[in-house]
This record gives C-alpha cells, structure tokens and sequence, in this order.
C-alpha cells in the first residue's frame, strides 16, 4: 500500500490554506472598515471546491517550461460582498458581518488542524504497531 | 503563509487608527483655540484612509494588504466669530474667530477609532492563536 504523505492528508491541508487565505482577506476587510470607497472581498466557497475537484486540472508536463495549472484557493477570484446596507462614503464592510465570519472561519480552521492531527497521530501508531 | 500576513494587516490598521486618535485628541485640545483672523485660526482636521493593494496586475485574485493614511484634511465648516473688543486676541473690527471643531463629533469618531483598533488587537489575537496551534501539528 503506497501511502504518501499527501495521500494521507487528503483535503484537509488544502482546507488549511484556503481558511489561512480566507483569513487574510477578512482581516484586510475588517482594517478598511473605515475606508472610504472600500468595498469588502470573500472567496466563493463553491467555486473554490469546484476549482479543487475538477479532473481537468491534472494537466500533463512534457516540457520543463509548460506552466502547471494553478490548483490553490488563492486562484480562485475573490468576489464582492454584496451590503446589507448602503453606506454615504462608498464603503461595503460591516464590522459585525467581518466578526462573525473572521471566527467562524477560526474555528474552521481548528477543525482542520484537528482532523490534520488525527491523520498524524493514528498514521503514528500504525508506524510504531502498539 | 497568509496567516502570517494578518500581522501586517492588523500592524496597518492599529497605525492608522492610532493617527486617528491622534488627529481627535489634536481636535479636541485646540477647540478653544482663538485668534484675530480667519487664516489663522486652526480648523478641525479628518483623516483620510485609502486601501493598500497588494499589487495591480493581480488586483482581482488578491486582497488589500491593509490600510494607510493617504492625508489630512482640514475641515471647511464655517469658524466661530464672536464679537468682543475686550478681548486680547480681537481685530480692528472687534471680532475674534475661534476654531470650527466640533466636540460632539470628535467625541463619536475617537469611539469609533478605539473601536476600530481593539477590533484590529483581537483580529492579531486570533491570528496568532491559529499560527501557534499550526506550529504544533503532529505533537
């Protein structure tokens, strides 16, 4: 059975780096919460997975100078977020929107840090045999 | 590591909230202010937040890096002129011109910056909190 480490981890190291990515982008939301004309940015979780499923990604290489296709969240475009309410300045960010999401996206990514562990450790006692 | 990037987005908004604090207590302490002309007088300053774009060519795959303070600008709102030939500080006419800020309105946007800039505290807090718990996989 050939396992490699990739393997084992499934999509949860690519979970990891999308919620990072995700992190950045609503933190950079919620520190132009007073900029005039700013208009707040999310990934689209759906066309971030589509991105990661599809098969026709798996392009093959015959040269050194073929680019690979780019497979990260981070090539997904952000989209705008559409306001709950209209604002005089221009700016699309609520705080209490940005909040909520910053933590949900925390804790989001303490469940895959803990799934990532899991992998690890119970990959840890297959090794050892006790 | 993008987490790693919070620190500079929320290192980028405390600075610029902090000058906003800064421009509020200037504000608030040169309210009384009084001099004999209208060029003189200090006029109630804002200021001025733009976004910091990563970079241009990768402007819609990417977000902004953060925030800084593009400038000040001083308040265009008419100067408080008062009649009183007594005082020191009054013109030929008689008049003195005290300053156009209004401490209402610097009293809300200082609550709005502190705010603002505990937000930015908590939002490192968490960053951090991730980072350190990411450094311990597999323990």
């Amino acid at each position: 059975m050939a396992t490699t480490i990739d393997s084992l981890l499934g999509v949860h190291e690519q979970a990891l780096i999308y919620r990072s990515k995700r992190a950045e982008v609503l933190a950079s939301n919620m520190a132009n919460a007073d900029t005039p004309g700013y208009k707040a940015r999310d990934f689209d979780f759906k066309s971030v997975l589509h991105n990661l499923n599809t098969p026709a990604g798996h392009v093959k290489q015959t040269n050194s100078k073929h680019i690979a296709l780019d497979k990260t969240p981070a090539s997904v475009s952000l989209a705008y977020r559409i306001p709950i309410s209209a604002s005089l300045d221009g700016n699309t960010v609520d705080t209490q929107v940005e909040q909520a999401n910053y933590a949900q996206n925390a804790m989001d990514y303490q469940a895959s840090l803990r799934f990532v562990n899991g992998k690890i450790s119970g990959y840890l006692s297959a090794l050892r045999g006790d | 590591m993008s987490l790693y990037n919070i620190f500079d987005i929320a290192g980028s908004g405390m600075s610029a909230q902090s000058t906003r604090l800064n421009i509020v207590s200037s504000n608030m302490a040169n309210a009384e202010t009084v001099s004999s002309s209208t060029g003189e007088t200090y006029r109630a300053r804002q200021p001025v937040f733009g976004a910091v774009l990563q970079d241009a060519m990768s402007s819609q795959r990417a977000a902004s890096k953060g925030v800084r303070v593009l400038g000040v600008v001083e308040s265009q709102a008419p100067l408080r002129q008062e009649y009183s030939p007594q005082h020191p500080m009054a013109n030929g006419e008689g008049y003195i011109f005290k300053s156009n800020v209004n401490m209402v309105e610097e009293m809300t946007n200082m609550m709005s910056a502190s705010q603002s800039y505990k937000n930015n505290v908590e939002m490192l807090n968490t960053a951090k909190q991730l980072l350190q718990q990411t450094l311990k996989i597999g323990q």
